[in-house]
């Protein structure tokens, strides 16, 4: 979503209109203009800007559901620093980030290489995208069976390699892998279609004169196309590590967060505070902190990667 | 969340960087075919094993986990998660015989895909043109309002968004789960604003000189030149709303609006005599999944060409 942001911008100042003398339109146009921007701004009025004043006002709060919010103060988020749940919540919640992210952008980065040193057939790059199409519900129902500690094919397999059979969803060291793993395997596709497209920018004269010079495509990865890839990979970078610290769905439906909290990533924890608990402040007062981490971890992305400057002159 | 380029962009970019054609079949390529190759294998598996497994009777998947056909194959999973078998059919081949009816789901999916689809197509391309055509006071700065709400997580404001359906009497009611989504959703404002943005003003001005005001140049001009980006957009929209989990599990858990996603939730936790009816549950998921497959298969191309970038330098 960063991407768009930053594209948008890009454009306002190249093709907007705002140069024109007439920068506010005659009454008519802005008459019209407002009449096409109405239901839109009803919307972002009543769903997105109403409800994150709310979100931080409730966190302020105790509010059970039932009775009237109770103003006090910072309590919550001097609950949140002393909450064992919380940091067991982050703990499994940055270990899934991490597992998944790491495996994702090696893979992801590997097929968008084959891709684009391969072939650029529409079929090839609709299968692998494929998963993303697929709700995460049923991408996590689909592997909940095919990873059943006892008749799932995966532990067939494992039984043929002479392995014992694993409890995959069950076994508190393995859930948050697995589920990572699971979610990894649905992003994948449309991760290196994002790599590919940054790739096809890079032009093709490069990869030439590299040839020329005798470099083998190992070298020209290296050389060429990290370097000239780096502004991309910065930004889905981001935009993959915000989408994986929001993992909710593939939890939900398998583990609940267990076994013993084993699976219990922050979203989880927040909705099971809300509506299992109908602790709503507290759930609020932990997704402004969630909130905090958010804009935190893009800002040092964006920082560290340089994103915004790019290696082709 | 999908960062895009029009089709054509892309379609160029691909155009004008041809994979290297090497005649000689060198070790490397082949190497990289086969890992294509695999990967593309683990991409489809899952899909094979579901339908595999969606064709079986239920109650001899434990004796033999390992075939790669359906075992003893029968529609008796079809039947049962339509509610057509008999409760003793149904337990005969290991469901729960607890009625699922799956047709509802179905319904009630596509009547919110549907609802939230043709909203944010037709308000995010008034608003679009608003912002990319239409000269006003305050554009740019409400153009940047909006996308600060792509920064607050999905969470922080579905907290506060259940009290306010809650309030107005709306949970278990299809427009609790269409509203929300319905009026703005800021990847479609960006998508065809980007689009209207890239359409020559000259196209317009004839028309403004002919005396044509803003609204008739939108509908006669604008959208049917938009019609490609129109069908992408709703197409992916549609896939984002199907698969949608978090807020329908909120705010429509009644078996009268019960949308897929959910009602797969429930049924995988229906396990009668201590395990799931995976043939059942994997019918059911094939079902959750087919409308996606088919608009995939129809328009697969313009999917993948729509994944990528525009506008970064």
């Amino acid at each position: 979503m960063a991407i768009a942001t930053r594209a948008a911008r890009l454009r306002t100042s190249s093709t907007g209109e705002p140069l024109r003398p007439d920068a506010n339109g005659s009454p008519r146009e802005r008459l019209t203009a407002l009449a096409f921007i109405a239901p839109a701004l009803l919307g972002f009025a009543v769903f997105y800007f109403w409800p994150t004043l709310r979100g931080f006002y409730f966190s302020f709060t105790e509010y059970d559901v039932f009775n009237a919010p109770v103003w006090v103060g910072l309590d919550n988020y001097r609950a949140v620093l002393e909450d064992a749940v919380f940091w067991n919540s982050m703990k499994v919640t940055v270990l899934y980030v991490v597992i998944n992210i790491g495996t994702q952008t090696v893979l992801a980065l590997l097929l968008a290489v084959l891709l684009h040193r391969l072939t650029r057939s529409v079929l090839v790059r609709s299968v692998i995208v494929l998963p993303y199409l697929i709700s995460n519900v049923v991408v996590a129902l689909v592997f909940y069976w095919m990873l059943d500690a006892q008749i799932g094919i995966a532990n067939q397999f494992l039984g043929w390699l002479g392995v014992d059979p694993v409890a995959f969803f069950g076994d508190q060291n393995w859930a948050i892998p697995t589920i990572a793993l699971v979610n990894t395997w649905r992003h994948l596709g449309y991760t290196a279609l994002l790599l590919f497209a940054g790739m096809l920018m890079i032009p093709g004269t490069v990869y030439e004169a590299g040839r020329v010079d005798g470099a083998s495509e190992w070298q020209m990865f290296w050389r060429i196309t990290l370097p000239l890839l780096r502004p991309v990979l910065a930004l889905v970078l981001v935009i993959t590590v915000i989408g994986s610290f929001q993992a909710f769905d593939t939890v939900a439906v398998t583990t609940s967060g267990g076994p013993a909290e084993a699976s219990n990533v922050i979203q989880y924890y927040i909705f099971d505070l809300a509506f299992q608990r109908y602790q709503f402040g507290y759930a609020s007062a932990v997704s402004v902190v969630l909130f905090l981490i958010l804009t935190i971890v893009a800002f040092f992305q964006l920082r560290l990667m340089r994103a915004d400057q790019s290696d082709m002159a | 969340m999908a960062a895009t380029a029009t089709p054509l962009e892309t379609d160029q970019r691909i155009e004008s960087s041809r994979p290297p054609q090497q005649g000689r079949r060198s070790l490397g390529r082949v190497l990289a075919w086969t890992a294509l190759g695999l990967i593309m294998a683990v991409t489809l598996f899952p899909f094979y094993w579901m339908l595999r497994t969606a064709f079986s009777n239920g109650a001899f998947l434990a004796t033999e986990p390992s075939n790669l056909l359906p075992v003893e194959p029968t529609m008796g999973a079809f039947e049962r998660v339509f509610g057509l078998a008999s409760t003793q059919e149904a337990q005969a081949q290991a469901g729960s015989g607890a009625a699922v009816n799956i047709g509802r789901y179905l319904l009630n999916s596509i009547v919110v895909a549907t609802c939230i689809t043709a909203g944010q197509v037709l308000f995010g391309a008034l608003a679009a043109y608003a912002f990319a055509r239409l000269r006003w006071p305050g554009r740019d700065a409400v153009f940047f309002l909006f996308l600060t709400a792509l920064m607050v997580p999905p969470i922080f404001t579905q907290l506060p968004n259940f009290l306010l359906m809650r309030d107005l009497g709306l949970l278990n009611s299809y427009a609790a789960i269409v509203l929300p989504f319905f009026f703005m959703t800021p990847f479609a404002i960006f998508f065809l604003r980007q689009f209207f943005l890239g359409i020559p003003n000259e196209v317009e001005e004839s028309a403004r000189l002919d005396g044509a005001g803003p609204l008739r140049r939108f509908f006669s001009i604008i959208l049917p030149m938009a019609s490609g980006p129109l069908i992408t957009l709703a197409i992916l929209q549609y896939v984002q709303a199907w698969g949608e989990y978090f807020w329908p599990l909120l705010v429509g858990s009644e078996e009268n609006v019960r949308v897929l996603t959910v009602g797969l939730g429930i049924f995988r936790a229906q396990t009668p005599q201590g395990s799931p009816d995976w043939a059942g549950l994997m019918a059911a998921t094939l079902l959750a999944a087919l409308p996606v497959l088919v608009l995939f298969a129809v328009f697969s191309r313009r999917i993948v060409d729509s994944i990528g970038f525009s506008g970064i330098k």
